[in-house]
């Protein structure tokens, strides 16, 4: 599906993918987190093969998929205390916070089943957040957010790139980034 | 970013965190693991009313009925392994835990067991008693239950991992899990006839025992490489 594709990315820099659908975006960013072997080629993370030590490699990354991957039997708390535990010991102020960064402050005890699309994707994005990693893996992140929450999502991801983060993101709207933090590559 | 920093979540804690979600998952859908349950319940209560109900026919069939009621109710349940994290893409996100897939998925075993297994164990002594075996013989019916439920969890594992992807795949499950688990039934339903006659079942308890440490040593590894095959 992809052939010929070669790329890097500096701390503090984003790689926007874009293209029609079916073009291989989602299969790209599986195959950078591992999800997906390559027949050919090699991904590096800092300068190592991440195949030789994917623990460490996966250990610096926040993967978001296309779907929330959330359990639909747990609340916003629940779900993030076993999804982001699983790297860090978490407090309930740190999910509080968390949540209240991606504008889903009053979550409640609701199950995700019950929630909309958008707040879900928030919950994800919060998860996102607590597992505190330089790269994030991101497949349209801001599918069913709202301009807010989109606003929201350029905020968040700012403030990551700011701090030293990656990102690899899929996504078909434009990121409200300065031009020299985003890299694009589109794929046909 | 805090990457292995002091906050970082052991293993050990890492898979107890996935135990207590998934039981606390169990708790609010009570229904998936009470089939199973049921399901043995029927079958071998069923037993008795079809065949003579003389004691000592009772006792011959008793072995067979207990370990095929066993492991038709634990193939029952082994759908359910992984399908779920496999939809919601939480399974994903365990492959790209930086923890060890096979750990994680040995932590899932256990709760399927506990779901799934333990309560046929727990069962047993009541439907053993129903298929007329004394009560000296229940200490031994219990312990290889226990042995033989454990090992089907664990083998039963790979063949979940390696149905994940397939919309309709029980019958794939079945058919690859089956062959995998005739030692389990063979040495359990002996342990069970040589309880029931009052005669030392230690051979077939080793042999499960044997069974049951292969298991949880190659089918975590079997299971974490069926796992991320499904995920391609």
């Amino acid at each position: 599906m992809l052939r010929g594709l070669s790329f890097g990315l500096e701390a503090g820099r984003c790689l926007q993918v874009s293209g029609a659908n079916g073009a291989g975006k989602t299969s790209l960013l599986r195959a950078l987190a591992g999800l997906l072997p390559l027949e050919s080629g090699v991904v590096t993370w800092c300068g190592l093969d991440t195949r030789e030590d994917h623990h460490t490699f996966h250990s610096n990354l926040a993967w978001l998929s296309h779907g929330p991957g959330l359990k639909g039997d747990l609340s916003a708390h629940e779900n993030l205390r076993f999804s982001a535990g699983l790297r860090r010991v978490l407090d309930r102020e740190q999910i509080d916070a968390a949540l209240a960064k991606v504008g889903y402050a009053n979550a409640d005890q609701r199950l995700a089943r019950h929630m909309s699309a958008g707040q879900q994707r928030r919950v994800a994005l919060a998860r996102v957040l607590l597992l505190d990693c330089p790269l994030w893996l991101l497949d349209e992140p801001t599918s069913n957010l709202d301009g807010r929450g989109q606003d929201m999502f350029g905020q968040i991801l700012s403030a990551h790139l700011e701090n030293g983060g990656l990102a690899v993101i899929s996504t078909h709207q434009s990121l409200p980034l300065s031009a020299d933090r985003v890299q694009a590559l589109e794929l046909s | 970013m805090n990457v292995a920093g002091p906050n970082s979540v052991s293993s050990g804690e890492a898979g107890w965190l996935l135990v207590r979600r998934d039981l606390r998952l169990a708790l609010r859908r009570p229904g998936e693991w009470l089939q199973p349950l049921m399901f043995f319940f029927v079958v071998t209560t069923l037993f008795p009313l079809s065949t003579d109900p003389q004691l000592s026919r009772l006792r011959d069939i008793a072995p067979g009925a207990l370990w095929v009621a066993a492991l038709l109710s634990c193939l029952l349940a082994l759908e359910l392994l992984f399908r779920e994290d496999g939809q919601d893409g939480t399974l994903e996100q365990l492959a790209v835990s930086g923890l060890s897939l096979s750990w994680l998925l040995l932590a899932k075993c256990c709760v399927h067991w506990l779901l799934t297994g333990l309560p046929l164990v727990l069962a047993a002594p009541l439907v053993a008693t129903a298929l007329g075996a004394p009560y000296a013989a229940i200490p031994g019916i219990l312990a290889a239950l226990l042995l033989g439920s454990i090992a089907l969890s664990l083998i039963g594992a790979v063949g979940a991992g390696l149905t994940l992807g397939l919309r309709r795949g029980g019958a794939l499950l079945a058919l690859l899990v089956l062959p995998l688990a005739v030692p389990v039934l063979i040495f359990g339903a002996r342990a069970t006839a040589l309880a029931i006659a009052l005669e030392p079942t230690s051979a077939p308890m080793y042999m499960l025992g044997a069974i049951v440490v292969l298991s949880a040593t190659l089918a975590p590894l079997g299971a974490a490489a069926a796992v991320r095959i499904s995920l391609e």
